[in-house]
């Protein structure tokens, strides 16, 4: 066996799948550590080390609190309704429901559709008195309300929008593993006298678990990467109460144009993001492959 | 790092960039310009420079949509980086100074080489060129330009008993008025608001109208200096935030830019402010008499210019400057001013656009298109910062902090004081 | 396939499941309310856009309206390169890295893995800032290939292929090889075909990823000749001068139109190939 050829071959498979990651995920990312420390040229102005400056700014940057607590709410709020929501749908389509093709078809089309298409839609279902929302929601006596011009309401309706976008998607991932599910484990419940809830409670959600792990996560990450629909009902108002870290990176960077400044917020997004990997890869991978 | 990428990328952009077809005797120039679905704008536009293509067949000219105007200034500094600017576009001229400090763009006064073009450049109404000039050179040739105007519903007058003609005076009387407007059903919901403003997108340009009536402007000629806690200012914010807040004669909250019109249209808001360039549109769509006039006064009246300067870009290949000069002065001339004055409810920024023959039948059968006319001694020039950007965001977020009641007004517009001085310390000397 | 799988257990009384069946029928409604809504407003004049009557007039204005307001017909070819830029790029870099993965053992193997995966967490999204300064230094601002460039290697491709490769059974590997055939010709002859079903999921997640991609291209396009549909419906829809719901409902039908009428004659392979690509 001509060892010495082999040893090559994969190095050569994986040139080009290492070139482009490196170039658009390892190098970028400790550029951005890097010039988080610098300050930005400007004009004849050379770049200069500032240290820990733009930092000191970031702590002392209401905008970014508020921007760090919007996507904390927004990921707590999404994920598991998210999950919630995926879950039933996916329990609804694989039950023996009348017409679950049609319902599996409703739950999935809002994952296809484009995100922007879908939220200029919206605007106009949150339009205050006669948008979509109030019209229905009047039929029941409610009063009229400025969804998205009112702080304690507009971060949540970027959440509704979100929520019905995604749900759809993450189904999909609970019917394969229901589908794969034993039938048996059913009908031995039955013959049990378990009831439907208890068995949902004891067997099937257990058994779901790693999906929803997997769902979680990928939820979570959603929650940090989208923010087409900020851009569009929004933008971050009113007064910051919907802007979320991204949309913030997206402002300083491409508004303002201080990308040292975006450097250093996006760095805070990066420590996050490695942190839930590393519960990912650490500590919940292990579980699964122990249960 | 950066080479082997390069060496990669210019493999892929041989395969994949789309080479433009341009023959090699005609100047063509990219032209950026703001556009938004709702008006006709994109054919009123193309059509001029089908028109101008025509009278000058070695320019060729791609005019290129560029989304609302701050993307707009996102992409034209995006370009100017990446070395290949548009030879022109239209952007507000509140962004005047960012484009100077970032280098970008050309002063007018360079391509003056006539007797002709300095008249067609003064010809201009003072009002519109206030925001073009910085260090005494000419920065940008007014274009869309607008201001705010007072609309209202006649039917709805009449419904409340008021002369369906007369349009609230001063800010009582908007109080007044909208108090009578207010139409709430049967269960205390509110059918109709009395009055509203928008506070998305540029709520600083309508408290500019505001503070302007209350004697007060928002910043320095300099662009270095703002003025956001002035106690006039203060009032004017808080006048802005009692008719929602104390009267609750306006739709609580933040009132989208873009739902406010469609508010009036649909009768849920018997009188609105908004820009200008709306009276074509509104006219045309609503499905009652509309009433128009300028802004109501407070201790003056006052009313701040707005909308967007054709600017010449520095870096691009001269013959395509001088093509683009050719190109400004044609859609500026006293003709095309009045053309598009007519067509979109833009202001006519030139006095000679005022008395053209189409000009003046045109306000013969529509007189509400001259009502932004009668603003012109009251116009205030447009509020206008280095790093604009960041300091319109900072007041905005103020004002609408205010508007949704987490802030007081006078603590909001310290706040946002405070941290324009910290954005304009770099540029004051 | 998805069947009807009855769950045999019994126990609550009639009623309960009736409501059970009405909520779930009022799930579904709530979620498809907004696409017939969507379906409802761009077929229909403005006036009907809050008055709905069953005999309202049918009309396509509002698509011929939108399609001459913006330059579709560029958006969608913008799209359609970029889309088959990433596609093929990121099928071939991903099936080479991939079959590295699933059958070669060299040192380095699992840290090399383990880094790239870090795509799968820090997306392209968080470091646009970064990337963006990259695209410019190449003089790829406003390109289509600066718009795919952070997407050509993509790390859940080289994962669920590398998890396809390893069920490969040896035999088939070694019988080839006794054949004389080199590794590139194992690959191609015996891996590739064997993952078919998966590349065809793959790409349909890829596919309709891409299409709906809006933040990247949004920060590194800027004209008509390389902005793809997402960012021309943005561009189109920002509201300076008042908005009609009509035809932007129009035009958000028109852009999805080929993924839509995809998804709609392709339901079940389309969910089908969704779940797959989602099993780990």
């Amino acid at each position: 066996m001509a060892r010495s050829r082999f040893q090559l071959a994969p190095w050569i498979l994986l040139l080009p799948a290492t070139v482009l990651l490196v170039a658009f995920t390892h190098y970028p990312a400790v550029m951005t550590m890097v010039k988080s420390l610098y300050r930005l040229p400007k004009g004849s102005r050379p770049a200069k080390f500032v240290g820990t400056e733009h930092y000191v700014s970031m702590i002392n940057d209401p905008v970014f609190w508020a921007s760090l607590k919007n996507s904390m709410i927004y990921a707590l709020g999404t994920v598991p309704m998210a999950i919630g929501l995926s879950m039933l749908m996916a329990i609804i389509v694989n039950s023996a429901i009348k017409g679950r093709s049609l319902m599996r078809m409703f739950f999935f089309l809002p994952t296809i559709l484009p995100m922007i298409a879908v939220a200029n839609i919206w605007l106009f279902f949150y339009t205050p008195s006669y948008g979509l929302i109030d019209q229905f929601l009047s039929l029941f006596g409610f009063e009229q309300h400025n969804w998205l011009g009112d702080p304690d309401t507009a971060l949540g309706s970027l959440m509704v929008t979100a929520i019905w976008k995604e749900a759809g998607f993450f189904m999909i991932f609970y019917l394969a593993a229901l589908q794969q599910m034993n039938p048996t484990l059913a009908e031995a419940a039955a013959l049990e006298g378990a009831g439907r809830w208890y068995f949902f409670r004891r067997v099937t959600f257990p058994l779901l678990m790693p999906t929803t792990l997997f769902v979680m996560i990928n939820a979570i990450i959603n929650s940090f990467r989208l923010i087409d629909h900020v851009i569009v009902l929004t933008r971050g108002g009113p007064d910051n109460a919907s802007t979320i870290l991204l949309y913030y990176i997206y402002m300083v960077a491409f508004r303002y144009w201080d990308t040292a400044y975006a450097s250093a917020l996006t760095m805070v997004l990066l420590v996050i993001l490695a942190g839930l990997a590393f519960i990912q890869f650490g500590i919940l991978d292990r579980k699964i492959h122990y249960k | 790092m950066r080479k082997v990428l390069k060496g990669m990328a210019s493999l892929l952009g041989a395969t994949f960039l789309t080479i433009s077809a341009a023959s090699s005797a005609q100047v063509e120039l990219d032209f950026y310009y703001p556009v938004a679905v709702g008006g006709p704008i994109t054919k009123i536009v193309e059509d001029m420079i089908g028109r101008f293509e025509q009278a000058n067949p070695d320019i060729k000219v791609n005019a290129v949509y560029s989304g609302t105007n701050p993307e707009t200034l996102s992409k034209v500094l995006t370009a100017s980086r990446a070395g290949k600017p548009p030879a022109m576009a239209v952007m507000t001229a509140l962004d005047m100074y960012t484009l100077v400090d970032e280098d970008v763009i050309a002063p007018i006064d360079d391509f003056l080489k006539t007797e002709e073009d300095k008249a067609w450049l003064a010809g201009f109404e003072p009002a519109f060129m206030w925001n073009s000039q910085h260090d005494g050179k000419t920065w940008a040739v007014p274009f869309q330009r607008s201001t705010t105007l007072f609309y209202w519903n006649k039917d709805a007058f009449k419904a409340a008993g008021l002369d369906p003609e007369v349009g609230p005076q001063n800010w009582q009387e908007i109080i007044d008025f909208a108090t009578k407007l207010t139409v709430k059903d049967a269960s205390g919901n509110v059918t109709q608001w009395g009055v509203q403003a928008p506070s998305t997108l540029v709520p600083y340009w309508i408290l500019q109208g505001y503070a302007a009536q209350n004697g007060a402007r928002l910043g320095d000629e300099t662009g270095t200096k703002t003025y956001f806690d002035k106690p006039e200012v203060v009032e004017a914010l808080q006048f802005w935030a009692d008719l929602g807040q104390k009267y609750k004669v306006m739709k609580p909250g933040v009132i989208e830019w873009a739902t406010n019109p469609k508010d009036f249209l649909e009768g849920r808001a018997a009188m609105i402010t908004t820009t200008s360039g709306n009276l074509t549109n509104i006219k045309n769509t609503a499905k009652f008499p509309i009433g128009v006039q300028i802004m109501p006064g407070h201790k003056q009246r006052g009313a701040p210019t707005g909308g967007s300067n054709m600017y010449i870009m520095k870096d691009a290949p001269a013959e395509q400057q001088e093509a683009a000069f050719k190109l400004a002065k044609f859609l500026a001339s006293t003709e095309l001013a009045s053309e598009w004055s007519i067509k979109t409810g833009y202001v006519a920024t030139r006095a000679d656009a005022w008395e053209t023959d189409a000009m003046k039948a045109y306000l013969k059968e529509f007189p509400l298109a001259g009502v932004s006319r009668e603003q012109f001694p009251y116009l205030i020039p447009e509020f206008s910062t280095h790093d604009s950007q960041r300091v319109q965001r900072a007041i905005d977020d103020a004002i609408q902090a205010v508007l949704v009641g987490s802030k007081s007004a006078e603590e909001a517009l310290k706040a946002a004081q405070q941290e324009a001085e910290r954005i304009l310390k770099p540029y004051q000397d | 396939m998805i069947q009807a799988n009855a769950s045999p257990i019994a126990g609550t009384n009639g009623a309960s499941r009736a409501l059970e069946t009405v909520g779930a029928y009022m799930l579904a409604l709530l979620w498809a309310l907004p696409f017939l809504y969507v379906v409802w407003t761009a077929f229909h004049s403005a006036e009907y856009e809050v008055n709905f009557n069953l005999f309202a007039p049918i009309t396509l204005e509002n698509f011929v309206t939108a399609w001459h307001s913006a330059p579709f017909a560029r958006y969608f070819l913008n799209t359609f390169m970029l889309i088959t830029m990433v596609l093929a790029s990121q099928l071939v870099v991903c099936t080479l890295a991939a079959y590295a993965f699933a059958k070669y053992d060299f040192p380095g193997k699992t840290i090399l893995f383990f880094l790239v995966l870090v795509q799968l967490m820090i997306m392209p999204e968080a470091l646009m800032v970064e990337n963006y300064a990259t695209a410019a230094s190449l003089g790829l601002v406003d390109t289509i290939v600066a718009m795919g460039l952070p997407y050509l290697a993509s790390a859940f491709g080289i994962f669920l292929l590398r998890q396809t490769f390893m069920t490969v059974p040896k035999e088939l590997d070694d019988a080839a090889r006794i054949e004389g055939a080199g590794p590139l010709k194992i690959l191609l002859k015996v891996y590739v075909p064997l993952a078919k079903p998966v590349y065809i999921a793959y790409g349909l997640v890829s596919v309709s990823y891409h299409w709906n991609n809006l933040l990247w291209p949004l920060v590194v396009t800027n004209s008509v000749t390389t902005r793809p549909l997402t960012v021309g419906l943005q561009v189109f829809s920002s509201p300076d001068q008042g908005v009609q719901w009509g035809i932007i409902s129009a035009a958000a039908l028109m852009t999805s139109a080929p993924l839509l009428i995809g998804f709609l004659l392709f339901q079940r392979q389309f969910v089908q190939s969704f779940m797959r690509a989602g099993i780990k």
